[in-house]
């Protein structure tokens, strides 16, 4: 049976990561693979490691916070070195619907595209003005530094298969991270597809989220990255 | 030559600025390509400060007004060059130090 891991990156998510895993768990068995849930504990200072653990999730826990990015990477470097067949990542914040796995793991599993991108975009979703206009502007960035257009840019719901895995070389430790998958495409060719997902946003996730004003920092993050 | 009081000033920092380049190059805290560059900024300062009407035909040569303009341009221009480069230092810095945070994560957890 094929190895599925689902990276969860959390910080400070004590509040909410265990009926996040709950949920995870019990919607997993309906996917045609064996799915370990592995949660990326970036430097928390309250329970979200202790919780996770009780969840029989896998816990790796960075000793200070490093950011999204530099979650998403040790993430994937655990699913290289225990030579997963795919990695999906899901927001722990319970911002998405685990329903909607198994869309991004249908396209993975008949070898449609190397990634997969979870859009919010792609169908009615209640985003607030304000984001929905930062996340547009983050489209069109990714779009002139990196030449790769996507409806949502910004999506923590992705979807790799071994060969992303294996090829994938993120530098990026905070949010810009989520722009530079794109280079990566570009750079390895790989094949990527977009689907729709659905999001909820509460008072809790939105405090947790990107922040609008981070942007202005992933800009110039991004623009180092070109003279790198 | 006679030096005006701002002129001696001037050089007595710059060879403070000097020894303690020497001094760090010594100690293995710069490397050579480091230690030629701020002697050679150095010494562009020495000269420009022990003949500032130099300064003033340079100054004409690129249809700059005066000479002290041209140092102001030359230092911004070099000064922005060289905070860009300890940005992407930096971020350089903040990539290893990832990169040994995520071992230590990925040792402890087997």
């Amino acid at each position: 049976m094929k190895k599925l891991l689902i990276i969860l990156p959390a910080y400070n998510e004590a509040k909410v990561i265990g009926s996040v895993l709950k949920s995870l768990a019990s919607f997993a068995p309906k996917l045609a693979v064996s799915t370990k849930l592995v949660v990326i504990d970036d430097g928390s200072k309250d329970d979200t490691a202790t919780i996770a653990q009780k969840n029989h999730a896998i816990v790796i826990s960075h000793v200070v916070n490093r950011g999204y990015g530099a979650s998403m990477q040790t993430g994937i470097e655990y699913a290289k070195r225990t030579q997963a067949d795919y990695v999906i990542t899901f927001d722990s914040d319970g911002q998405h619907f685990p329903e909607d796995l198994q869309a991004i793991l249908s396209v993975l599993a008949k070898n449609q595209a190397d990634i997969v991108v979870g859009s919010r975009f792609l169908q009615t979703n209640p985003i607030p003005t304000l984001r929905r206009v930062i996340l547009i502007a983050s489209n069109l960035i990714t779009f002139i530094f990196f030449g790769v257009w996507v409806t949502d840019s910004q999506s923590g719901f992705r979807g790799f298969n071994a060969n992303a895995i294996n090829k994938l070389r993120l530098t990026g430790d905070r949010m810009e991270a989520s722009s530079e998958f794109f280079a990566e495409i570009k750079r390895h060719k790989l094949k990527y597809k977009e689907v729709p997902i659905r999001v909820r946003y509460t008072a809790y996730s939105l405090s947790k989220g990107q922040k609008n004003t981070d942007s202005f920092s992933v800009l110039l993050k991004l623009i180092y990255k070109l003279f790198q | 030559m006679f030096f005006l009081p701002v002129q001696i000033i001037f050089f007595i920092f710059i060879i403070f600025a000097v020894s303690r380049a020497i001094l760090r190059f010594k100690d293995g805290k710069i490397h050579l390509g480091a230690l030629l560059f701020w002697l050679f900024i150095w010494s562009c300062a020495t000269l420009a400060i022990s003949f500032p009407n130099k300064t003033s035909d340079i100054a004409k040569l690129l249809g700059i007004g005066r000479g002290a303009d041209v140092v102001i341009y030359a230092s911004l221009a070099v000064l922005f060059y060289l905070v860009f480069r300890l940005h992407v230092l930096i971020e350089n810095f903040e990539t290893k130090l990832s990169q040994i945070i995520r071992e230590v994560a990925l040792k402890n957890l087997k």
